[in-house]
């Protein structure tokens, strides 16, 4: 059975961390976007022109991200077809 | 040689305006010619923060567009000599804040004042970009809470990229931490951000913690800024904050849980 002081510290004791762990996800995040160079969500857009002219993909479906590692910057891109409509088509 | 310090934080409610005022109030105590802006046109607070709000005649806007000199607009404290502020308008839009118009301003007030405390508006928007852009210094308000950490962060960003320091390639503004409303006893029991979280997460030096505290309630009631309280732990912070800046090595007060006598638990503190 809880006693009555693990039911009144229960909830409290690990938002804090939380908190930070939060933080330091978006924080990193947020830095990125802003390092980046300008052109990354013009690019999202141009990619999506493209790739709407062959099969049908939202501009969520296109991911890009810049990452540094060391000196060389990695520019990746992801973009998730779907799958039964190509099919259909 | 002058400094322009700028008060900002990106979120509102955080401890901007009581922070310019008790800041500006000390560094008139230790001797310095200050002078304090209110930024936050339509919203204009300080003047009430400083108990001043009865004698503002004319405004930051009516200098910035020359229907009054800056020394019309000016009010002198009535308690420091050496201490002024500039009201913010209540009825123009922020339009009027032009990069030339303020820049004027700031160095007519660079002639002859050592401090200049600039009060910025919470958001990014233009109040507040014209607050910090003549900055040599910041003072970056923060609470031990998510989105004023975040907003925080934010601006440092916005410091580091849009201040003319950082447009001229000048030597970056000079960034400090203060930590408001900061509750020991709630980061004891793991509900609040702790400062060593705080300072991790947005790297800049620590200039002062302020404890969560109801005299700073009582001075904002009374118009008279809260570091003039010397009694109250918000107002020796602030104190000790001022004295870091001025460049003393003091420790951090405040930080640890009070142990409550029987006493003081009766009559609290």
């Amino acid at each position: 059975m809880m006693s009555i002081l693990d039911y009144l510290t229960r909830n409290r004791k690990k938002t804090a961390s939380v908190a930070k762990e939060r933080l330091q996800l978006i924080l990193s995040r947020e830095h990125a976007t802003a390092s980046g160079p300008d052109y990354l969500p013009a690019l999202q857009k141009e990619l999506l022109a493209v790739v709407s002219k062959y099969t049908h993909i939202d501009l969520d479906d296109i991911k890009i991200n810049l990452e540094k590692d060391g000196d060389c910057e990695i520019l990746e891109l992801n973009i998730a077809l779907p799958e039964a409509e190509n099919k259909v088509a | 040689m002058s400094k322009v310090v700028v008060v900002t934080s990106g979120k509102g409610g955080v401890g901007k305006t009581t922070t310019s005022a008790s800041f500006a109030t000390g560094l008139a105590m230790r001797g310095h010619k200050t002078a304090v802006i209110d930024f936050d046109v339509g919203l204009r607070n300080l003047d009430l923060i400083m108990g001043c709000e009865r004698r503002v005649v004319y405004d930051f806007v009516n200098v910035i567009n020359g229907e009054a000199s800056l020394k019309q607009a000016l009010i002198r404290d009535k308690a420091h000599d050496n201490l002024f502020i500039l009201p913010a308008s209540q009825t123009r839009d922020k339009d009027a804040f032009t990069t030339e118009g303020v820049g004027k301003v700031i160095d007519e007030l660079r002639e002859s004042f050592d401090y200049i405390i600039c009060d910025s508006p919470a958001g990014i928007e233009k109040g507040a970009m014209m607050a910090l852009y003549f900055a040599d210094e910041a003072l970056i308000v923060t609470n031990p809470e998510v989105s004023s950490v975040r907003d925080s962060d934010r601006i440092l960003g916005i410091l580091g990229a849009k201040s003319k320091r950082a447009e001229e390639g000048l030597e970056p503004i000079k960034e400090h931490l203060v930590i408001t409303r900061y509750s020991a006893s709630r980061v004891a029991t793991g509900e609040m951000l702790a400062i060593e979280d705080i300072q991790e997460l947005l790297g800049i030096d620590l200039l002062g913690v302020i404890p969560e505290s109801g005299a700073v309630l009582q001075a904002s009631n009374a118009g008279v800024p809260v570091v003039r309280d010397e009694v109250s732990n918000s107002g020796q912070a602030y104190q000790d904050l001022i004295s870091r800046f001025l460049g003393e090595e003091l420790p951090m007060r405040f930080l640890d849980t009070e142990k409550k006598g029987f006493l003081k638990r009766l009559f609290g503190t």
